[in-house]
C-alpha cells in the first residue's frame, strides 16, 4: 500500500540591517526589527495561519487519517513567539490531534554541519529540548537546514540517537534508484533515510498556479493518480516542501489550499494512506545503504551545497564565521550566542550567490550579492570584536581547545570526586547513623529493663 | 557595405571616450570582411592607424579650387592624403568660398580638438562634408556625436543616402541639466534628421525620446565595448606598496563625473582605516576646489592629485591601484571601468553611468550614496575574498565585452535603415 509523507518546514530567518563599516564598535545591534515584524506577520496572515487552519481541518474532516509532520527551526519559533504566537497555538492544536509529527533541526537553520561537529550536535539537542519543552514529545527524525546530506551528518545523527533523517531524492544520487523507498546510511545502518520526491514536491510549491506549465490547472486527482500509477512496490511518496509555498509562492487565490484539502478524499479513493516519518521508519525496512560523499541538499538545480558556498564570498564570511565557533561556546554571554544563531541562518549567505540560474535571486534589502557580503561583512566584524574581547585572538583555537579539554577533564574529575565525596559522606552518615542508633539502644535499652524490672517484679508479686 | 563616417577624433590623439569608441568600433566593423570604411577627421596627424580604413583629413580637402601642382601638394599633405585623392575632391567643389580663409591649398585649417571657435569649426567641418559627399561613393552616412551632425546632414543632402547619428553624450550629460542652447539646437537638428539614432545605453536613449522628443522608434541602444589589451600594456608590472590600498579615480575633474562625492567618501574611509590611499588623476575645472575640499576634510596626506594621464600612464596607474571608482553624476556610457576590469581592478561605479547597463561583476551604487560608496570600498581593500572575485570574474566578465558582438549589432542597424 502507497503512503504518502507530508513535511513542511516552517523558518524565518532574523534580518539583518543596512550595518556600514562606520557602525562597527559602535553598534551591536545588527538586526531590522520592523522589517522582522512585518515580514513574519505577512507571512503568517498570507500562508501559516490559513495552512495550518485548513490541515487542522483535514485532520479533523477525515477522523485521523490525513498525517502531517513539520519542524520548526529554532530562530523561527522565537520570532514567531514574539510576533506571531497564534502560529503557535495552531501548531499545539494540531498536536493535539495526534496526527502531526514535529521533528528536529539545526536551531540557527543555518550551515553548522558543514562547519563544526561541536556546533552542529549542541544546536540540534538545543533545538530537541526546545521542541520537547513546547510540543511534549522528543523528535526522532531529524532533518537539517536545507535538507543537507552526506554520510558524515547522518553519522552525526545516530550517534545523538536519531533514527532517521530526511533528504532530497537527487538525481545524481539516486541515479537509477527510486526516492519511493526507504535507504539507510551507508556509514551508520541504523539511519534511515527519506527521500522526497522532488517532481511531485515541485509540482506544488513551485509550479501549481504557474499559467505556462503544461498541467495547469493541476486538480487533487490528478494529482493523487500520478501517485497512484507508480509501480506497485513504490510505497513510500515523501512530498517536502516549505509551509510558505502554500500563500506565498502559491498564491492563496491559486485555490491551493482547496486542491490540498481534496488530496485525502481522493487517496482514500485509491487506496492510499497518509503516515509521519517516524511511522514510516517503523514500519518500512530499508532497501540498502545511500553513499554520499558530498553534501546534497534541496536547492536549485545542482541540489548541492552551492547556493550556500558556491563562490569565494560565501566560503569567507562562512570561514569567519566557525572559526569564532570554539570561543562563543566558551562563553556564557547570552546575547553573544543569540548573535551567533541569528547570524549562522543559511539565508545570509544564500544573498551572496552569483549563480545565474534564470530565476529571480530574493535577496532581502540588498541590490547585489556584493552589497549583501559588504553588509554581512560588516556587522561579522562587529561581532568578531566583541568575540575577541572576551577571547583575544593570541589563544590559538589549539590552545583554547585544550583550556576547554581541561575544564572538561576537571569537571569531570569534580563529579568523580563529589561522588566520591557524596559516597564517603554517606558512609560517614551511615556510620554516625549506626552509631547514634547503638547509643540509642545502649540509651533505650535500659529503659525497657527498668520497665521490665517491674514486671518482672509484677509477675514476681503475682 | 561603404560606409562613410564623420568622426572628431581618432587615436593615439584623444581627449575622451569618442575616439577610443569611434576606433574600437570601427576596427570590429572590419572584420566582417566586406565592409569599407571612410573615416572624417578635423586633423589627422599622420600616425593613425589606417590598415583598416581610411582616414580622410578635412584640413586636406581643398573647397576652392587651386592651381597646385603634383610635387607641391604632395611634400605639403603627402603624410595624410595623396595628390591623386586631392585633385579628386578639387574637382567636386561645389560652391564659390574663396571668401572663406583658406590656404594655399584651398584648404581650411583646423586647430584639432575642442578649441574656443568650436562652432566655425564645426560648419567649415559641415562645408567640407558636402565636397567629400559628392566625390565618394557609399551607401550610408554615420556621424559621430553632435560636432559632426551638421556634417551628416548635409552629406545626407547632398547624397540621399540613409544617416544614422550615434549618440555619444548629450549636452543634458556634460551640464546636469543647464544645456547650452545653440548645443541643444545643433543636437536636436541632427536627431531630426536622422534615420536613425544609436545610443551608447539605455540611460542615453531615455534622453533622447524624452529631452529631444525622438520616435521611440527610431532610437535604439549599441552598447559600447572595450579592445583587448595589447601585449606591452600586459607587460606592466603592478607597483603595488606593501601593506598599503590605492583607491583610483580616473578622468576629467568636472561636474559631471561626480568628484565631490569621491572626496567625501573617501573621507568617511579615512576616518576609520589609515592604510587606504586615493587617487584623483585627470585635470578639468573643478580641480582646484577638489584640492580645497580635500585639505577641508584634512585627508590631503592620503588624496592625491597626479594630474592629467595618457597612453601607458592611465594604464600604469590602473594597475597599481586596488579599486577602481566612477561616481559619475550622468555618464552616457563611460568606458575607462572597463579598461580598469581589464587591468585586474575590482571597479565600482555610479548606477547612472550606461556602463551599469551591461556590467555585472562591479559594484554599483548611487552617485550621491556617499554612505554605500565608502562601504564598498572599505569592503573591498578589508575582504580579500572580494577583491579576488571581483578581479578574476570582472576580467572575465568584460573580456566578453567585444567590438565584434556591437559591430554585427551595428550591421544589422544598417541594413534594416537601408531596406536590405
Amino acid at each position: 500500500m502507497k503512503t504518502i509523507c507530508f513535511y513542511f518546514e516552517i523558518h524565518q530567518i532574523r534580518q539583518l540591517k543596512r550595518y556600514r563599516f562606520f557602525d562597527i564598535g559602535s553598534d551591536h545591534y545588527y538586526y531590522d526589527d520592523y522589517a522582522n515584524e512585518s515580514a513574519i506577520t505577512e507571512i503568517a496572515e498570507k500562508s501559516y495561519i490559513p495552512a495550518l487552519t485548513t490541515m487542522l481541518e483535514m485532520i479533523k474532516e477525515n477522523n485521523g487519517a490525513f498525517k502531517v509532520a513539520f519542524s520548526v527551526s529554532g530562530v523561527g519559533l522565537e520570532m514567531l513567539e514574539l510576533y506571531a504566537p497564534q502560529v503557535i497555538e495552531l501548531l499545539h492544536e494540531i498536536n493535539k490531534t495526534g496526527c502531526c509529527e514535529f521533528l528536529c533541526e539545526p536551531y540557527s537553520h543555518g550551515l553548522s554541519s558543514l562547519a563544526s561537529r561541536e556546533v552542529f550536535m549542541e544546536e540540534v539537542q538545543r533545538q530537541n529540548r526546545k521542541i520537547k519543552e513546547l510540543f511534549g514529545k522528543k523528535p526522532k527524525v531529524l532533518r537539517n537546514s536545507g535538507l543537507i546530506y552526506s554520510d558524515e551528518i547522518g553519522e552525526m545523527a545516530a550517534s545523538m540517537g536519531f533514527k532517521g533523517m530526511l533528504s532530497e531524492g537527487a538525481k545524481h544520487i539516486l541515479a537509477w534508484r527510486s526516492p519511493h523507498f526507504v535507504y539507510n546510511c551507508a556509514t551508520a545502518p541504523n539511519l534511515k533515510l527519506l527521500l522526497r520526491d522532488y517532481k511531485l514536491s515541485d509540482d506544488i510549491s513551485l509550479r501549481f498556479s504557474n499559467p505556462k506549465w503544461s498541467e495547469y490547472p493541476l486538480f487533487a486527482e490528478t494529482y493523487v493518480d500520478w501517485i497512484a500509477s507508480l509501480p506497485e512496490e513504490d510505497e513510500v511518496i515523501n512530498i517536502f516542501m516549505n509551509l510558505h509555498a502554500l500563500g506565498v509562492s502559491q498564491p492563496l487565490s491559486s485555490h491551493i489550499l482547496d486542491f490540498l484539502k481534496a488530496i485525502p478524499a481522493c487517496a482514500k479513493d485509491r487506496g492510499i494512506s497518509f503516515s509521519t516519518p517516524s511511522e514510516i521508519i517503523d514500519k518500512h525496512k530499508s532497501v540498502g545503504p545511500l553513499e554520499v560523499s558530498y553534501p546534497l541538499s534541496w536547492m536549485d538545480e545542482e541540489r548541492d551545497a552551492s547556493s550556500w558556498l558556491g563562490n569565494t564570498l560565501q566560503r569567507e564570511a562562512f570561514d569567519k564565521l566557525y572559526s569564532l565557533a570554539e570561543r562563543i561556546s566558551l562563553s556564557d554571554d547570552k546575547k553573544l550566542k543569540q548573535d551567533f544563531d541569528y547570524l549562522q541562518a543559511a539565508e545570509n549567505l544564500r544573498f551572496m550567490t552569483t549563480k545565474q540560474n534564470g530565476i529571480i535571486t530574493e535577496r532581502s534589502i540588498y541590490e547585489s550579492p556584493y552589497d549583501a557580503f559588504t553588509n554581512y561583512m560588516n556587522i561579522l566584524g562587529d561581532f568578531m570584536a566583541r568575540v575577541r574581547a572576551q577571547y583575544p585572538e593570541e589563544i590559538d583555537n589549539e590552545e583554547l581547545g585544550a583550556l576547554q579539554q581541561m575544564i572538561e577533564n576537571q569537571e569531570v574529575e569534580i563529579v568523580q570526586l563529589e561522588a566520591e565525596v557524596e559516597s564517603l559522606k554517606n558512609k560517614l552518615a551511615a556510620k554516625t547513623k549506626r552509631a547514634a542508633k547503638a547509643e540509642e539502644k545502649a540509651e533505650q535499652d535500659p529503659a525497657p529493663a527498668k520497665e521490665a524490672k517491674p514486671k518482672k517484679a509484677a509477675k514476681a508479686k503475682k | 557595405m561603404k560606409v562613410l563616417m564623420f568622426g572628431w577624433e581618432f587615436p593615439p590623439h584623444i581627449s575622451g571616450g569618442l575616439g577610443t569608441a569611434s576606433y574600437g568600433l570601427t576596427k570590429g566593423f572590419v572584420q566582417q570582411g566586406d565592409v569599407e570604411i571612410k573615416f572624417c577627421i578635423p586633423k589627422p596627424y599622420g600616425d593613425e592607424d589606417n590598415s583598416f580604413l581610411r582616414i580622410v583629413g578635412m584640413n586636406s580637402v581643398p573647397i576652392v579650387w587651386k592651381n597646385v601642382d603634383r610635387d607641391y601638394v604632395n611634400s605639403r599633405i603627402g603624410a595624410v592624403m595623396t595628390p591623386e585623392e586631392y585633385y579628386r575632391y578639387r574637382e567636386h567643389i561645389y560652391g564659390d568660398f574663396s571668401y572663406m580663409h583658406t590656404n594655399d591649398l584651398g584648404c581650411m585649417e583646423f586647430a584639432g580638438g575642442y578649441p574656443e571657435n568650436l562652432h566655425d569649426e564645426i560648419n567649415n567641418y559641415s562645408i567640407i562634408a558636402g565636397v567629400v559627399a559628392r566625390t565618394e561613393e557609399f551607401d550610408i552616412i554615420h556621424s559621430h556625436d553632435w560636432l559632426t551632425y551638421p556634417a551628416g546632414i548635409h552629406a545626407k543632402q547632398v547624397s540621399g543616402k540613409k544617416l544614422v547619428i550615434h549618440v555619444h553624450a548629450t549636452d543634458f550629460d556634460r551640464s546636469r541639466g543647464n544645456v547650452n542652447p545653440t548645443v541643444y539646437a545643433i543636437e536636436k537638428n541632427g536627431m531630426d534628421n536622422a534615420d536613425h539614432i544609436l545610443c551608447v545605453s539605455e540611460l542615453t536613449r531615455q534622453t533622447v525620446i524624452h529631452k529631444y522628443h525622438q520616435n521611440p522608434d527610431k532610437v535604439s541602444t549599441l552598447h559600447n565595448a572595450v579592445t583587448p589589451l595589447s601585449q606591452d600594456v600586459l607587460d606592466i608590472v603592478p607597483q603595488k606598496i606593501p601593506n598599503e590600498k590605492v583607491v583610483t579615480f580616473l578622468g576629467r575633474i568636472t561636474m559631471q563625473k561626480g568628484p565631490e562625492y569621491f572626496v567625501e567618501a573617501a573621507a568617511m574611509v579615512l576616518k576609520r582605516t589609515k592604510n587606504i590611499r586615493f587617487c584623483m588623476a585627470g585635470s578639468g575645472d573643478m580641480m582646484n576646489d577638489m584640492i580645497r575640499l580635500v585639505a577641508q576634510r584634512g585627508i590631503s596626506d592620503r588624496f592625491h592629485f597626479p594630474g592629467f594621464m595618457r597612453g601607458r600612464q592611465v594604464y600604469e596607474c590602473l594597475k597599481a591601484s586596488d579599486v577602481y571608482i566612477m561616481p559619475s553624476v550622468s555618464e552616457p556610457f563611460g568606458i575607462s571601468p572597463l579598461e580598469a576590469m581589464q587591468c585586474d581592478v575590482p571597479t565600482i561605479i555610479s548606477k547612472q553611468s550606461g556602463c551599469a547597463e551591461i556590467l555585472d561583476k562591479c559594484i554599483k551604487t548611487d552617485y550621491w550614496d556617499i554612505h554605500a560608496m565608502a562601504d564598498a570600498i572599505y569592503s573591498i581593500c578589508n575582504n580579500e575574498s572580494l577583491y579576488e572575485y571581483l578581479k578574476v570574474e570582472g576580467r572575465n566578465e568584460v573580456n566578453q565585452i567585444t567590438w565584434e558582438n556591437v559591430a554585427l549589432k551595428l550591421r544589422k542597424v544598417y541594413e534594416k535603415v537601408m531596406g536590405w
